[in-house]
């Protein structure tokens, strides 16, 4: 009996130490999963961007964290940028940019205190604010909607009026309000007039003909269909197969992708002061993006993301052309834009007759302090902060985004 | 092998018996290996099947070659490069992907069970924590896991002692944790009680303390009911690990690796495919780690049926 008890003992700490090791090698490599790796390439824009920087001496770096709405991807090249060449360094932060999930809310991570800043679509951040999440609008950086609506050229379906009678994807979850209010905005009543279809993530539902319009973004979903093979041809899809309508240019766009801050510890110096130094930072970072498309979408894969070479760089290019040019400057916050997704957010019903907010947001919803103050900076430091001369790049999608 | 060999083989106590009874296992290993070939290899005619007659009877579902890749497309996107350029393939990605999640997986089983056998050696010591705790415990499965993974990542994120810095592969393996202790408890706690009352009498006709009842007595017994508890644990850790990185989005493990395949579907549907198998092994390895376990632990029990 004392030989089993004995041998039980050693099997419980057998037990201890395989846990200790399991435990050991998974912190062990997920260490790794931090890379910092970008090539050495000097560029106007970052002799710039370090001449700029604070001349008091920078002993510790703040720690900050950035909450993404996503994964790694050219979506948020200006922040990883900025982390890789050094920005943020410059200005004595240093930044743990967080990666998203399928149920990470950025706006609700940093309201819970979980992240110093995060991105989010204004609408959706909005709708969060009103449910409680005091959070603060401090830098504009996406100026253009991204969304589409894509059909197939062959549907005659080519602006938000065509869409009676006609099954018309959108993803829900807060991202149809554009899709509703370019309905709206066509006379049409989304609920009686259309089939509205929830639409997966990925744009097989179109390119089988289960939906007749799909909403994508022209940065990622638009390019996959372009990287689809059409398999009565065997290349690939050009977009000349495709009609897109544009919510941008349909009047109905709505602010995306935005740095947002919490209101309450922006009445705090520090907190204020750190928000300042992350702003200018990343719109450098973006600056940078903007003129050296390429080497951030290298940076953007060396940084883990699984997204093939000419998927990146288009999405680079075309999160670019949201961008750039930003007329009043990178990041600011133009009021009749912000006027108008107000107003699509407080008219348009969904189908269950709710809108995104009920009422107007409070003044200290959005503020253009800190951008105003990072392009007067940057602008001293010799870069172009509107981007009145940006051309964008042209990229090939190759099959699989590859 | 001739009679006469057999006799002398025979000859030798102990050992003939031992090696016909390893020639048998192996026999009926090859079987069961045979017949899971078999299986997979009807499932894959299966899949082709579907797919010819989808192609000519409309199916409620899609059968196209996006939707419903062939096999032959999957086994060859499994050894393309995972990127372009890049010298790792689709499959090396996958199993290096699957082998981290099995040991976030491994170590929420680990504190899993651990807490769980806790918890049931606790609960049946003192009947007055089972009638309290055991609510509590129940209770905290009914909690959608969608729900609680961003929480646990979002408290995680704020947590930091001293060095030491919370990581989110820490809530993955929390999560797989959580949904593993559940199983392994209530069962425990089912074999804890199991001993007869006429071993009890016998037990403290000993004038057995506590401990050795439990070490002697109690443990012994409860084998029966442990061993399928953590084959339950086994696959909710690995069914929790795979959920919360998807939901929280955790970098390195099979979970993370659907999704990001998912998003290529369009142009590359095997890839996708080639990534949800990776989670089937993972599975399976989970399995068949709980299975040497099984084999250790009921080594001195009688074997049910023909052995």
């Amino acid at each position: 009996m004392r030989d089993i008890a004995r041998s039980r003992t050693a099997r419980l700490i057998g037990v201890a130490i395989v846990g200790a090791i399991a435990l050991s090698a998974c912190g062990g490599s997920t260490t790794t999963t931090e890379s910092s790796a970008a090539p050495a390439a000097p560029a106007a824009t970052e002799a710039a961007a370090s001449s700029a920087a604070p001349a008091e001496e920078c002993t510790t770096p703040t720690p900050v964290k950035l909450q993404l709405q996503w994964f790694v991807q050219s979506q948020f090249a200006g922040y990883y940028a900025a982390k890789d060449k050094g920005f943020y360094a410059d200005e004595c932060l240093d930044v743990t940019i967080l990666e998203g999930g399928v149920d990470i809310v950025p706006q609700t991570v940093l309201a819970q205190g979980g992240a110093d800043f995060a991105l989010a679509w204004v609408p959706k951040a909005l709708a969060s604010r009103e449910q409680g999440a005091l959070i603060t609008d401090v830098a504009q950086v996406y100026q253009k909607s991204g969304t589409l609506q894509v059909s197939w050229a062959d549907s005659g379906i080519t602006s938000p009026a065509d869409f009676k009678g006609k099954k018309i994807g959108n993803w829900g979850f807060g991202n149809e309000y554009e899709v509703f209010a370019g309905m709206t905005q066509a006379g049409l009543d989304p609920a009686t007039d259309v089939e509205n279809v929830q639409q997966q993530f990925d744009m097989l539902g179109l390119l089988n003909r289960e939906i007749d319009a799909a909403e994508a973004m022209t940065y990622n979903e638009y390019a996959q269909l372009l990287e689809a093979k059409n398999p009565e041809t065997g290349e690939l899809y050009t977009p000349e197969d495709f009609n897109v309508i544009n919510y941008s240019n349909e009047g109905v766009g709505m602010y995306q992708d935005a740095i947002w801050a919490s209101t309450e510890r922006l009445a705090d110096a520090e907190y204020q002061a750190i928000t300042q130094k992350f702003v200018t930072a990343s719109l450098a970072g973006w600056i940078y993006c903007r003129d050296n498309a390429q080497e951030c979408a290298d940076i953007i894969t060396a940084n883990g993301s699984k997204l093939g070479a000419s998927h990146q760089l288009w999405m680079m290019n075309e999160v670019n052309k949201l961008i750039w040019p930003s007329p009043a400057g990178v990041g600011i916050i133009v009021p009749d834009l912000w006027a108008q997704t107000v107003s699509v957010a407080t008219k348009t019903k969904n189908l269950e007759g709710a809108t995104v907010i009920t009422a107007e947001p409070a003044a200290d919803s959005y503020t253009n302090k800190y951008a105003e103050a990072a392009n007067a900076k940057l602008t001293a430091a010799g870069l172009n902060t509107t981007g009145d001369a940006f051309a964008p790049i042209s990229v090939t999608l190759k099959e699989g985004g590859n | 092998m001739s009679d006469s060999q057999r006799v002398a083989l025979q000859s030798v106590p102990g050992r003939p018996v031992r090696s016909r009874a390893a020639g048998r296992r192996l026999k009926r290993g090859a079987a069961s290996a045979g017949w899971a070939l078999l299986g997979i290899l009807l499932a894959m005619i299966m899949w082709e099947l579907v797919k010819a007659v989808g192609s000519v009877v409309p199916f409620p579902f899609n059968t196209s070659d996006t939707t419903m890749p062939n096999v032959w497309t999957m086994v060859n996107g499994a050894f393309q490069p995972e990127m372009r350029g890049s010298s790792t393939t689709v499959l090396q990605a996958v199993m290096m992907a699957a082998g981290y999640s099995l040991m976030i997986a491994m170590g929420g089983f680990i504190i899993g069970v651990s807490v769980g056998l806790l918890l049931a050696i606790t609960m049946q010591r003192f009947a007055f924590m089972e009638r309290g705790l055991l609510p509590f415990v129940i209770a905290s499965q009914t909690v959608p896991l969608i729900a609680l993974a961003p929480l646990i990542v979002g408290i995680g994120n704020r947590f930091s002692v001293g060095p030491f810095e919370w990581s989110t592969t820490y809530s993955v393996m929390f999560i797989a944790a959580y949904l593993a202790f559940f199983p392994l408890s209530v069962g425990a706690l089912r074999g804890l009680h199991a001993p007869t009352p006429t071993s009890l009498e016998l037990m403290r006709s000993y004038a057995a303390k506590p401990r050795q009842l439990l070490f002697k007595l109690r443990f012994p017994s409860s084998i029966p009911f442990l061993v399928p508890a953590l084959k339950v644990s086994a696959a909710s850790a690995v069914v929790g690990t795979v959920i919360a990185e998807i939901s929280t989005g955790v970098r390195g493990g099979i979970g993370r690796l659907i999704i990001e395949y998912s998003r290529e579907i369009t142009g590359q549907p095997a890839k996708v495919y080639v990534a949800v198998f990776g989670a089937i092994i993972l599975g399976l390895m989970a399995a068949a780690l709980v299975t040497v376990i099984d084999l250790y632990l009921t080594r001195n029990l009688p074997k049910e049926g023909p052995a």
